[in-house]
Order: structure tokens, then C-alpha cells, then sequence
């Protein structure tokens, strides 16, 4: 057995054990992941927004255009989603600035402050389009 | 980059089931990985049906009485089964944790037991080690100091003692690193949390006298800044240790000796 092991010659590669495929998710693992997921939303965001600035740039008629996508169900779609992405990266961004502050890190804390970034990013979402609506009229 | 999935020669199939004895009649499933090194095939998960009458309270009494019963080839570390070796650490039911001081009852529906994950295996839940080990060795874990010996102890006042508190009691089972998604994917540079605990526990030593030199050998984008304060590995710690506090104690000490 010893001697097959240092020869090499019968010996199978070791397996890799099972990670993302047994490891349970937790509440931390699900912020972080989803502070990068966000992350790159709100870049895609930066480039959307960047079309808007060249739609507007470009004329009246092009700028109408974007607006008309933006005001369908997908595009409305898109701006909530991208409203929910700003929301979370902005407060979890904070929750990040106090651990890298060396505050948060106790494990009730850290629970806390994930839920209240969660709760939090659905409030600022539904009141910032409750607003958005009501400016224009909806209600 | 990272890799999501296993390598075609670690995916696991379905494996044995091994029967309770009739008449048995509080059975519990036990589903285990298995890799068998004198085989080669793929790894695959065996259940084992035991009658939870005849077994202590601990999922190590569990794969013991499977040992000793039921199949002598389940190979698995144990040493103190009190919870001070680290020996057998595995994932249990999802996260890291002793097989010695995890209750089976705690466990709802069949007990999944894995290997400690993104390791290669020696065989069924024997992790190699032998990374973690040497990366454990480059943090150079042992008192520096420039002060000529003296003919007693180094003394510390209870104040400064107590800054090794929450880290000291750490006995290197690496369920924290391999809990770590950041050490899944960049585990060859990456430190990982147990090691940077341990970095910490003597950067943060008062009778050590290499502390810039500590700081100077973390410094690098890889060793301690691929932590992204995931926190799994303060969840799954089963000393209750928080190796990401540690981890924002060596981050704020950077920033601070600027």
C-alpha cells in the first residue's frame, strides 16, 4: 500500500470534497454574495444610464425612444431591479465600512445588521417608487 | 477563477445502503462520503441505517458504532472526542463542525457527512492537509523576540493577557478555512481564516517583538485581503472563535502603521 502510494504508478488522483455543492447557505454568505451580484448590476446600471445621457444628447427623438422603453413593463422591470441593486450596495457598502472600522463583527450583531439591510433595502426601494409614482401623478 | 463545480473524477454517486438489523426500531440514516484511493472511482455516499438505542449521543459515537459494526472500511480522524484535537472536523448536516461535540439529535432527517469541503481526499472523510499545514508554517507560529533571554518567564500584565482570549483556544481543525468560499477558490495564496487567526494570536501577543515583520508578510493582496467578511467561518467555528474579527484586527493594524 505504502509502496503504491510513493511509486506513483498506481496511484488515482485525489478527488476534490464536495464545497458549494453541501456547504448550507447563511445569511452571511447570501449578503456577500449578493453585495457582488449588486455590484455588478450597478455597473451594467452606469452603462444604461450612459445611453440615457447619449439618447438625450443625440435629439428629442432618440431620447423619446429610450423613454418609451423605460416606461414598458421590461424597462420598468429593469429600473426596479436596478433601484433594488443601488438600495442593497448602498446600505450593505455601509455595513462594510463598519467592519472595516473593526466594529459588527460578533456574530448577533453581524445577524442583525444583515437583516436590517435586507428590511431596510425593501423600504428604500417601495418608498422610493411610491414617491416616484406619486410625482407623477399616479395616485 | 472559480471553479463551481467538482472535477468529473470527484462528482460522488449514490452508493450502499447498509440495513439496520430487524427489530431494530430507532433508526437514524447516516449518508456518508466514501472515496476508496486503492480503487480510483468516483467517490460515492453510502447510507448507513443505526439503531440510535444502541448508540451514544454524538455523531462521533454514530460513525464509531458504524466503524464497529457495521463497516470497518469507513476510514475517518478522531482523537479526543471532547472537543480539544480538532481531529474530527467534517461537514456535518451542511457547515464544519466536531464530529465529538455535534449531537446527532440536533440533526433533523438523515445526517449528511462529508469530508471538510474543496480538499483533496486521502480517502472517505480524511482531508489532506498538507497546504494548510505549510501555510500555517509561513506565518512563523512561535514567540519572536529581540530581548536576551531571561531566567524566567516573559511576564504580562492580566490586561495584556487577555488580549489572546478568543484566540488561543484555537485548535487548528480548519473548519473555518474550508468553510471559507474565498479559500475554496483562491486557497493556494489565499491564508484563510484559521491561519490569520493564528497570525493575529501572535501579532497581537505582547511579548512578541515582530510584529512589523508579521504585518510585512500579510501584506499582500492574496495572503489576507481575499477576505470579503463572508463570515462563515466565525458561524461554523466550533470553539466559537471569530476568526473574522481577527481578520479586521490585522486590516485595521495595516491601516493604522501607514
Amino acid at each position: 500500500m505504502a509502496e503504491s502510494q510513493s511509486s506513483g504508478a498506481k496511484r488515482h488522483p485525489r478527488p476534490l470534497s464536495p464545497h458549494l455543492q453541501v456547504y448550507k447557505p447563511q445569511l452571511t454568505s447570501f449578503t456577500s454574495i449578493l453585495h457582488r451580484f449588486t455590484g455588478i448590476g450597478l455597473s451594467a446600471g452606469v452603462l444604461y444610464l450612459l445611453c440615457w445621457l447619449l439618447a438625450a444628447a443625440h435629439g428629442a427623438e432618440s431620447f423619446d425612444r429610450l423613454q418609451d422603453f423605460n416606461g414598458s413593463v421590461i424597462g420598468r422591470l429593469l429600473l426596479f431591479a436596478w433601484s433594488v441593486a443601488f438600495f442593497y450596495h448602498l446600505l450593505n457598502g455601509i455595513r462594510h465600512l463598519a467592519w472595516d472600522a473593526g466594529f459588527g463583527f460578533e456574530l448577533p450583531t453581524a445577524y442583525k445588521s444583515g437583516y436590517a439591510v435586507i428590511i431596510g433595502t425593501a423600504i428604500l426601494t417601495v418608498a422610493a417608487w411610491v414617491i416616484g409614482y406619486f410625482q407623477m401623478g399616479a395616485f | 477563477m472559480a471553479e463551481l463545480t467538482l472535477p468529473a473524477n470527484s462528482k460522488p454517486t449514490t452508493g450502499k445502503t447498509w440495513k439496520a438489523a430487524a427489530g431494530a426500531k430507532n433508526i437514524k440514516v447516516f449518508k456518508i462520503y466514501r472515496w476508496d484511493p486503492d480503487t480510483g472511482a468516483n467517490p460515492r455516499v453510502d447510507s448507513y441505517e443505526v439503531d440510535m438505542d444502541s448508540c451514544g449521543p454524538m455523531i462521533l459515537d454514530a460513525i464509531i458504532k458504524i466503524k464497529n459494526e457495521i463497516d470497518s472500511t469507513l476510514t475517518f480522524r478522531r482523537s479526543c472526542r471532547e472537543g480539544v484535537c480538532g481531529s474530527c472536523a467534517m461537514n456535518i448536516d451542511g457547515t464544519n463542525t466536531l464530529a465529538c461535540t455535534k449531537f446527532t439529535s440536533e440533526v433533523k432527517g438523515d445526517v449528511k457527512i462529508y469530508p471538510l469541503p474543496h480538499m483533496p481526499v486521502v480517502k472517505d472523510l480524511v482531508p489532506d492537509l498538507t497546504h494548510i499545514f505549510a501555510q500555517y508554517e509561513t506565518i512563523e507560529p512561535w514567540l519572536k523576540s529581540d530581548t536576551p533571554p531571561q531566567t524566567r518567564e516573559r511576564l504580562q500584565s492580566p490586561e495584556e493577557r487577555a488580549k489572546l482570549d478568543g484566540l488561543w483556544e484555537c485548535i487548528l481543525c480548519f473548519s473555518c478555512s474550508t468553510s471559507c468560499p474565498s479559500y475554496w477558490w483562491n486557497g493556494d495564496r489565499y491564508l484563510g481564516p484559521a491561519i490569520l487567526l493564528q497570525a493575529y494570536r501572535w501579532i497581537a501577543d505582547t511579548r512578541d517583538e515582530a510584529t512589523g515583520e508579521r504585518l510585512d508578510q500579510l501584506e499582500d493582496p492574496f495572503r489576507l485581503y481575499r477576505c470579503h467578511t463572508i463570515m462563515n467561518c466565525t458561524k461554523t467555528c466550533p470553539k466559537g472563535l471569530n476568526p473574522a474579527k481577527a481578520i479586521g484586527e490585522i486590516k485595521k493594524l495595516m491601516v493604522e502603521r501607514r
